[in-house]
């Protein structure tokens, strides 16, 4: 919306890339889903999911080209995420 | 838009001041002036309607619950509607007046006002919240209605009792699911106004602690509430489509519904209790007429509070079968979130050494909290404790503790929120012996309603039962005498503020004393709030500013 957004800079082509880049992963997720490989099935899945995300936050949601007070919120919102997950994992590996 | 106040400040402003009352936002009169205002004093009175009946309606429903319990036997309903009813009046208590509460009233109404803004930053989006609540509290009634009847699980949905009940789930939570997007506009707009729209001099460590707590609780608003938005979807599409995530007979993972609820909701016990805070310490200065004690402190736990908070969701699941290795982890961590709330108590009762102390009721409101909830506080710790837990959890136990946390520390502070700074608010002064008999009858109502529940508890009584062996009837008698007297007080208060506000004496600017932002503007204040927007050079609560103040 305003002056200090670079976004200008990506172009259709970006665009694009990172969204047959989507599909591949989200295929590759669904494919994995089908392989039996017992334990990392899961770090696979949330790899792959990561990955996604990044790209949507960074290229779709223009974060990259923002203000750094935008990244630290999302810095430590994903941070607690991460933390989240940990703490689940205490539950779910040790059960 | 960044710095709009600023820019603002050189507007022509009209001679004479009309009150927000007076003057509309947009070219309406009349109830359109209302419903279409941008204005964010008008939306926390709007708010505050919502708010308050549903707290009248869910403490009848209370008032009904204790009607049974008077005597063993289960006479006046049958089991299902006593299930029905303690979860009615779970989630609309929840998810209809105690999570929205205080940062929608008084938050909205307050927090730009305190940190020198004309508006939040969204107005309009701040208006879509209101309507947004709305709309999901309409839902929610609505599935009271409709075939299936009234939802019974109780306000924690635990699957899998959720996913086979016949009553109306699908819809009574995907009511919560639409309040939880209002709790998210109103975080985003609270984290936006006060990074964005500070009065120039207004730096972070000028803030009055209201606006640190709101600001710490926006946070938990933006970053839990999609959880419970999730977790709700799931249930939804388990009960229609039989996926299996949840249900175990499909091999989903009930446990796993525990975790994503409780990962939302004990944050969300701080987005009831950290605003809470924020009040209480704007209070006690006032009263105490000296500058907060450990302002940094005070400020910092707010955050510290906000971020534990994240991490000690397991305590709820003790029982559940989570793993032993999760329990002793959760255990210990639930003792590590007292210490910042331990920080508050010390500072503000350091704040009060050696004060001068005016006891009038906004005050004396403010002392029954420190002993209601400290209570509260504190049998958390024994539920918190791996071998205590076991024997207490699922018994009234827990039903005195969160209502001692909930009702008796949010709760009284919704209250001596409403006796601070309603003479702000509307411009009138209530009837101050009204309102100190009130403290009295309330503090002593809701000891009678809720301590016996801990007698019962520890002694076996299980929650959520509409009847109960004759060996508890002593105590459940008081506890139904206590309601009685807890629910006649909460009338006498409301009672007394409307009569305030038609017959009330006008209300001077500063009638208590004090020195934040919004005791320097009239009552009730104009529609931009300042004329011009102040510069500030003081701390937020020096007291060295009274005799400047006599000449604003
Ligand atoms: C106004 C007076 C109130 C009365 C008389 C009252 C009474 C009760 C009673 C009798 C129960 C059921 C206990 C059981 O059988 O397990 C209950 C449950 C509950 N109350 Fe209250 N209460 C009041 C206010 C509040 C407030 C202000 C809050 C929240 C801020 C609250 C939150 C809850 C919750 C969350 C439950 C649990 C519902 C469930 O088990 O699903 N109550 N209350
Ligand atoms: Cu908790």
């Amino acid at each position: 919306m305003e002056a200090n957004n670079k976004e200008q800079h990506i172009g259709y082509g970006t665009y694009i890339l990172v969204w047959l880049s989507l599909l591949v992963f989200t295929s590759i997720t669904v494919t994995v889903a089908g392989v039996n490989l017992g334990r990392y099935t899961l770090f696979i899945a949330l790899l792959i999911a990561a990955i996604k995300s990044g790209l949507v936050i960074n290229i779709f949601m223009h974060i990259k080209f923002d203000e750094p007070i935008f990244k630290v919120f999302i810095a430590l919102s994903g941070f607690t995420l991460f933390i989240v997950f940990i703490l689940t994992f205490f539950d779910i590996l040790y059960r | 838009m960044a710095n709009g106040t600023i820019a603002m400040t050189d507007l022509p402003v009209p001679k004479a001041e009309k009150s927000f009352f007076e003057q509309s936002t947009n070219k309406h009169s009349g109830i359109l002036s209302w419903l279409l205002t941008t204005d964010h004093k008008r939306i926390g009175l709007m708010y505050m309607f919502g708010i308050i009946s549903f707290f009248l309606v869910g403490a009848i429903i209370g008032l009904l619950m204790r009607l049974e319990l008077l005597s063993p036997g289960g006479k006046i309903f049958s089991a299902q509607t006593y299930n029905s009813l303690f979860t009615l009046h779970g989630v609309i208590m929840i998810f209809l007046f105690i999570i929205p509460g205080i940062p929608a009233i008084f938050g909205n109404f307050f927090l730009p006002i305190q940190i020198g803004a004309r508006d939040v930053a969204f107005p309009r989006l701040n208006l879509l919240s209101w309507y947004v609540y709305i709309v999901g509290a309409i839902l929610a009634l609505t599935s009271l209605f409709l075939p299936g009847g009234p939802i019974d699980t109780g306000w924690t949905f635990y699957i899998p009792y959720s996913v086979r009940s016949g009553s109306n789930v699908s819809l009574a939570i995907f009511a919560a699911f639409i309040l939880g997007f209002s709790s998210i506009l109103t975080g985003i707009n609270f984290v936006t106004t006060t990074h964005r729209l500070r009065a120039p001099g207004m730096s972070f460590f000028k803030m009055p602690l209201f606006v640190w707590a709101t600001y710490a609780t926006a946070w938990i608003q933006i970053i839990a509430t999609p959880v419970i938005a999730i977790t709700i979807l799931l249930v939804i599409i388990e009960r229609a489509f039989g996926v299996g995530i949840f249900d175990p007979a499909l091999g989903g993972d009930p446990v796993l519904y525990q975790h994503m609820f409780w990962i939302y909701s004990h944050p969300a016990v701080y987005i009831m209790i950290l605003p809470a805070m924020g009040v209480v310490s704007e209070i006690i200065p006032t009263f105490a007429r000296r500058t907060i004690f450990g302002y940094k402190q005070i400020a910092y736990s707010s955050l510290a509070i906000a971020f534990i908070g994240y991490l000690v969701w397991g305590h709820h699941m003790f029982s559940s079968g989570q793993s032993d290795t999760s329990n002793w982890i959760f255990s210990l961590l639930t003792f590590l979130v007292a210490l910042p709330s331990g920080v508050k108590i010390f500072n503000w009762v350091a704040t009060m050494y050696k004060g001068s102390i005016d006891p009038q009721p906004p005050f004396l409101w403010v002392m029954s909290f420190i002993v209601l909830f400290s209570i509260g506080g504190l049998t958390g710790l024994v539920l918190g404790a791996l071998a205590t837990d076991i024997h207490l959890t699922d018994t009234y136990f827990v039903v005195a503790h969160f209502h001692y946390v909930m009702f008796g520390g949010t709760g009284t502070i919704f209250i001596a929120a409403f006796h601070y700074w309603f003479p702000k608010m509307f411009g009138k002064m209530y009837n101050l012996k009204f309102a100190k008999i009130a403290v009295v009858t309330y503090f002593i109502g809701f000891n009678m309603l809720y301590f016996p529940k801990f007698i019962m508890g520890y002694l076996g009584m299980p929650r959520r039962y509409y009847d109960y062996l004759p060996m508890y009837t002593p105590y459940q008698r008081i506890s139904t005498y206590g309601s009685w007297i807890l629910v006649s007080t909460l009338f006498f208060i409301v009672g007394y503020f409307i009569h305030a506000y038609f017959r009330g004496k006008k209300a001077t600017s500063n009638p208590w004393g004090g020195v934040t932002l919004e005791w320097h503007i009239p009552s009730p204040p104009p529609v931009e709030n300042f004329k011009v927007i102040p510069v500030i050079t003081h701390d937020p609560y020096d007291f060295s500013q009274l005799k400047e103040m006599k000449d604003e």
